[in-house]
């Protein structure tokens, strides 16, 4: 290959082309027309200024259960509960939006968007607090309060927020709506919002934050080694807590940024939101770094956003979508023969030692 | 209601929500005993689920009384042959664990629901199951007073059969050769390998009989309790079957009993309703009730649970 | 002469474009103890290890009673009767001393079950004949570093090796615990088994092997027969050229207590593990701490250094007390500490050399401005670091977990040393690192005794502390068992010492 490619690129890029490799397969095997599909795919996703909308605005919530993911990931905790730590975001942030609208809007939408980083934040930092004092594993503390936030928020809405034989919060205001004509405008109607710029910033800022700041150098440490981050005179309860904590806030802004700009109001639902398990991975694609993110959900939000074409031009299940994103992630789960396969050109092969954490120590 | 038709109630209730649990957790169990971590295990049930559905629905007629148990077997069978790329690439290709694991999470909802769209005229659901593994009332035993009422009365025989595994699980762990050597290269694969243990097929058949274990709790999930394949059979099912095994503590008789919990648990939405007193609580307490006591307990009893030492870790043969 | 058991011819071993092993030969013959000297990185271990089937030859052959074989795993190995006894054991904690040692071969009894009585009964039986004295049914997480060392040699006759290899067996042992190691080499060389030994401690091999194969840089450079040659001569062979022995100590003012422990409690996993202990450290002075390891040698540090609680006592430093403090706030009153485990504690492997070297300091001014890293003077005080303490890297920017043992060590000593710390303690801040790099770290720490600067050691190898050492204390179990002066004292004493035996000496009335 003459072509220069940054050696942290490899191993996506290839995972991609190998992952559509693989749907295409699929589709050949079941008969179905793979280059019809995929066309309509990137048609339905990029095809016009308004599928451009839908796939960004789409993109909001997977970046920020993604970095969520990462966050706690670097500190070397699973953090399985973005699914719950989104679900709880968004009911803060609709609970806010309804329960305070005499506020005036700039106002109204600042304290719903915190409300529900925060309800996001506190419910993962259950998790950070169970774990950095008691030892409790991540794991199974952050799967339980997922379904405790899936019955508690079914609850809350019928009995308190819904009216009565309803399953739906009634909408918020528009003044709390993250919604803009600027934004519909410009993409023909899409549902496109503010939120999207915010988590693009967002992603600059935990760049920032891992690379930088004395913080994320301590949550970086602690995450590798325990045990050299005490003996350095790190905080490690603190920063395991900390860590836990801004991996819900991240979550539960996703949700309350979907919440204020996407939905604009809250209903029962009978499973835990798939975002929270997509942002996982988002963030795997990438390696948990806070600007690949951008690209990997832009991808993972255009196969989304365009899968939904793929059966309104052909009879090919969209379900072939997500066997696509699975098989991505399984060439990056097996990055070792990716490297291996490429480094072949090469002369001297590095040696690399490979040591996972165990779920559940 | 008197109070053996209460306890037949709830141990019956209980036993049908355990059963897919406990196959499941000691999946996880052989799994991570052998030092691969196995958080794909919802992914297993889902093909366990899928794959018996549909052989019971295309076979029922041809198999007659026997085809819920056979499509319980073949539930196993494709589990187990899923669980391949988990092994290959935790084994052979050195992913992360969990990485892997996820995949198979996100793969198998996705590959199931796909076949099932073109096998039934692009519905993703498959019809009603006619013949499952439902709850029977065993002859003669269930004429004893009182235990022959709690036990053996509309009893679900699968969950009894889970029970006899999961013993069957823990002799071949902690009494025979195989298992012996299944937890030695979960400990120490280094040390293993000196003995001359061939630590990539241990791990092998760890992750394989894995598979095996979840297909098996996939299937009697689609048997016995939703009765149909869809997206939502299998909800979280094999993350708490996760949670059972880590609770107790990797080994089989352990997983069990913190199955039979969760089903306890589960099964009290359902049952709330038979005992006096509870019947006028919010069902919303049932229902998170589950999850808050695994929380509890866990903190209030087990803090750090240690599983095997050398799980998560890829084990690289220098040569 | 008798039989010739194992013959190695022209072995080489690559790893890549390294020769691990080039071109190596050596012979061992029935009853007899060789031993294989040469100091860490000669390619000894690896040497072994293709003998042990766990490596396959590059190019060369190896001959068993005569006849050439291919070992190709560990099966093979132990086919033609060779068992390895691994430096770093091959136990598995959590199980017990039996199923440790019929793992791999278990005897099966109505064809699925282990019949472990059966397998106890042949243990039992064995462990008479060779005086072993094993616990069969402890966990192995349990039993001394010597009784797990018994189990490896047990796990070997267990499966009837004729041919042992031993890998450093007595880098962990008391010397009592050496003496009975070296019984058992006499024993099972008299019942017609052949022994291999790795080593670089000179002493042993004068004392047990019959001959001795001298390593270096991956080559042989001599066979000789241990009957008149010198410890001398062969300490030159294995490193190339003559090593100092002794530091240069010059007189300084030891008057000032830095660290004064006393009755001092610690306890971990609710058993108590240091015990009542007393100890003080002046400037310009090196205090060392001699024992086995497991005497509560770590917790007596950790408790210092604020890793562990403390249950009872007071740790003052420089007059002020520091118990249960965070480690920050000790880091802060001038103690500098290079850990035992540098991989797992001194260093974040996967980070660069100038974020491990700036890791006391990272969250201080200048390297941090309100939370944000400056990296350009962290980057800058790596480099200097790296050029003050010669350490061998080409940038500040690689990740740590690249760079040798050594250098690795060097790092650690360099950070901790570079803080300009009032007390310095030091645990076993050698091990597993070359002799120049043993040499540059003794010398650094001695400099800083020099300067008047208070150190506390921590070794279990008894050459490095009575090198070093202005005082040596010994630990058993928890408690101070006896003060000495090393320049009054042979291993002999300090190996009684250190096995629980209370000396009263001159030089602890002189101390007083």
């Amino acid at each position: 290959m003459k072509l220069k490619v940054k050696s942290s690129w490899v191993v996506p890029l290839v995972a991609i082309l190998a992952g559509f490799i693989v749907g295409a397969i699929i589709m050949l095997i079941f008969g179905y027309d793979p280059i019809q599909n995929y066309s309509s795919l990137f048609d339905g996703a990029f095809g016009g200024v308004y599928s451009i909308g839908e796939t960004l605005r789409n993109m909001t919530p997977l970046i920020l259960t993604a970095l969520g993911f990462a966050v706690a990931s670097k500190a070397g905790f699973f953090n399985i509960g973005g699914s719950g730590q989104y679900l709880m975001g968004w009911f803060g942030a609709i609970v806010v939006a309804l329960k305070f609208s005499f506020l005036p809007g700039w106002l109204l939408i600042i304290v719903s968007i915190l409300a529900g980083a925060l309800f996001g934040g506190i419910w993962s930092a259950i998790a950070g607090v169970l774990r950095a004092y008691f030892g409790t594993s991540e794991v199974i503390t952050t799967i339980m309060l997922n379904y405790i936030s899936l019955y508690f928020v079914n609850f809350a809405v019928k009995d308190w927020l819904a009216g009565k034989g309803s399953d739906s919060s009634p909408n918020i205001a528009a003044k709390a709506s993250l919604r803009g004509d600027f934004l519909e405008n410009l993409t023909a109607n899409s549902t496109l919002h503010w939120g999207f710029l915010i988590a693009i910033i967002i992603c600059f800022i935990i760049w920032f934050y891992f690379n930088r700041m004395k913080s994320g150098f301590e949550l970086r440490s602690v995450g590798i080694n325990e045990d050299a981050a005490r003996y350095a005179g790190m905080n490690v309860k603190k920063t395991i807590i900390m860590s836990m904590l801004i991996s819900g806030l991240l979550a539960g802004l996703g949700g309350a940024l979907d919440g204020l700009g996407n939905f604009q109001n809250i209903s029962v639902s009978n499973a835990l939101p798939q975002v929270g398990y997509d942002g996982m991975a988002v963030a795997l694609l990438v390696n948990y770094n806070p600007i690949g993110v951008i690209f990997s959900s832009l991808l993972f939000s255009a196969l989304q956003i365009g899968g939904m074409s793929i059966s309104v031009y052909s009879d090919t299940p969209t379900e072939i979508v997500s066997i696509v994103t699975a098989s991505i992630i399984f060439f990056v789960a097996i990055k070792y023969v990716i490297e291996l396969l490429t480094k072949r050109r090469k002369k001297n092969p590095q040696k690399t030692a490979v040591k996972n954490e165990g779920a559940g120590e | 209601m008197n109070l053996s038709t209460t306890l037949m109630t709830i141990l019956s209730t209980t036993l049908v929500y355990a059963a897919p649990l406990i196959f499941t957790s000691l999946g996880g169990t052989f799994s991570e005993r052998s030092g691969i971590v196995n958080v794909g295990l919802e992914g297993m049930m889902v093909v366990g689920a899928f794959s018996s559905s549909i052989f019971t629905l295309s076979f029922a007629n041809a198999l007659g009384d026997a085809a819920p148990w056979v499509s319980f077997l073949v539930g196993g069978a494709f589990g187990c042959l899923f669980s391949v790329l988990h092994a290959v690439a935790t084994v052979s290709f050195r992913a992360d664990h969990i990485i892997s694991g996820t995949v198979l999470n996100m793969l198998a909802p996705a590959l199931c629901v796909f076949l099932t769209r073109i096998f039934y005229d692009g519905k993703g659901q498959t019809p009603e199951i006619s013949q499952g593994l439902g709850t029977v009332t065993v002859p003669g035993l269930s004429k004893i007073p009182f235990i022959g009422k709690v036990f053996f009365t509309q009893t679900s025989m699968v969950a009894w059969a889970a029970i006899v595994v999961a013993i069957v699980c823990w002799y071949v762990l902690y009494r025979t050769g195989f298992g012996l050597r299944l937890r030695s290269v979960g400990e120490n694969p280094a040390a293993a390998d000196t003995l001359g243990i061939n630590v990539y097929r241990y791990r092998y058949l760890g992750v394989l009989i894995s598979g095996f274990l979840g297909g098996l709790g996939g299937a009697v999930m689609a048997q016995s309790i939703t009765l149909s394949f869809s997206i939502s059979t299998i909800s979280g099912q094999g993350f708490m079957a996760l949670a059972a095994m880590i609770f107790g503590k990797w080994n089989p008789l352990g997983a069990m009993g913190a199955a039979v919990f969760f089903g306890l648990a589960q099964s009290l939405p359902i049952i709330g309703a038979y005992i006096p007193g509870l019947s006028g609580i919010n069902s919303v307490w049932f229902q998170v009730a589950p999850y808050l006591i695994t929380i509890i307990v866990l903190v209030l009893f087990l803090g750090k649970s240690v599983g095997p030492a050398a799980d998560g870790e890829n084990y690289i043969k220098s040569k | 002469m008798t039989e010739t058991v194992v013959e190695m011819r022209h072995i080489t071993k690559k790893f890549g474009e390294f020769k691990a092993n080039d071109d190596i030969s050596l012979s061992l013959h029935q009853g007899e103890i060789l031993a294989l000297l040469g100091e860490n990185g000669a390619g000894k271990s690896t040497l072994m290890g293709m003998l042990s089937g766990l490596l396959e030859t590059t190019s060369g052959e190896i001959l068993i009673n005569g006849r050439e074989v291919k070992m190709k795993n560990p099966r093979d190995a132990k086919h033609y009767g060779i068992g390895m006894v691994h430096q770093h054991f091959m136990l598995i904690p959590a199980f017990t001393v039996l199923e440790n040692i019929i793992l791999g071969d278990e005897p099966i009894k109505g064809g699925v079950r282990i019949d472990y009585a059966g397998a106890e009964k042949k243990i039992q039986e064995l462990s008479d004949r060779y005086q072993l004295d094993i616990d069969v049914h402890a966990k192995v997480r349990d039993i001394t570093v010597g009784m797990q060392q018994r189990v490896e040699i047990m796990k070997a006759l267990y499966r009837e090796a004729n041919i042992f290899i031993f890998d450093e067996p007595t880098a962990a042992l008391t010397p009592q615990e050496i003496e009975q190691l070296m019984k058992i080499f006499r024993a099972l060389a008299d019942e017609g088994k052949s022994i291999i030994f790795i080593t670089h401690k000179l002493k042993e091999i004068k004392e047990a092997a019959d001959r001795c194969v001298v390593i270096r840089s991956g080559r042989v450079i001599d066979t000789v027969q241990i009957e008149g040659v010198s410890e001398e001569r062969l300490a030159e062979m294995m490193v190339g050229r003559k090593l100092r022995n002794t530091v240069e100590k010059k007189v300084v003012d030891q008057k000032q207590v830095v660290l004064d422990v006393q009755q001092l409690n610690v306890e971990k996993n609710s058993r108590l593990m240091v015990k009542n202990l007393s100890l003080q450290v002046h400037t310009g002075e090196i205090v060392g701490v001699a024992g086995v390891d497991g005497n509560g040698q770590s917790e007596l540090i950790d408790a210092i250094t604020g890793m562990q609680k403390i249950k009872s006592g007071s740790v003052e430093i420089m007059g002020k007390h520091y118990e249960n403090k965070p480690v920050r706030s000790i880091t802060e009153a001038g103690v500098g500490y290079i850990p035992e485990d540098r991989q797992t504690v001194g260093l974040i492997l996967p980070l660069s050399l100038a974020e491990n070297l700036s890791l006391k300091n990272y969250y201080q001014k200048p390297a941090n401005k309100s939370g944000v890293l400056n990296y350009q003077y962290i980057n800058e005080h790596g480099r200097k670091l790296i050029k003050d303490f010669d350490i061998r890297s080409q940038s500040e920017q690689i990740s740590v977990g690249s760079l040798s043992g050594g250098n690795q060590q060097k790092v650690v000593v360099a950070r901790e040393i570079a803080s300009d710390p009032n007390l310095l303690i030091a645990a076993n801040p050698t091990r597993g690192v070359d002799v120049g790099a043993i040499e540059y770290i003794h010398e650094m720490i001695n400099q800083e005794r020099n300067s008047g600067k208070a150190i506390l050691l921590v070794s279990f190898e008894l050459d490095e502390i009575l090198k070093l050492s202005d005082r040596i204390v010994v630990m058993h179990e928890g408690e101070i068992v006896g003060e000495i002066d090393p320049k009054e004292t042979s291993s002999q004493e300090l190996g009684l010492m250190m096995a629980g035996k209370k000396v009263q000496t001159k030089t602890q009335e002189a101390a007083n």
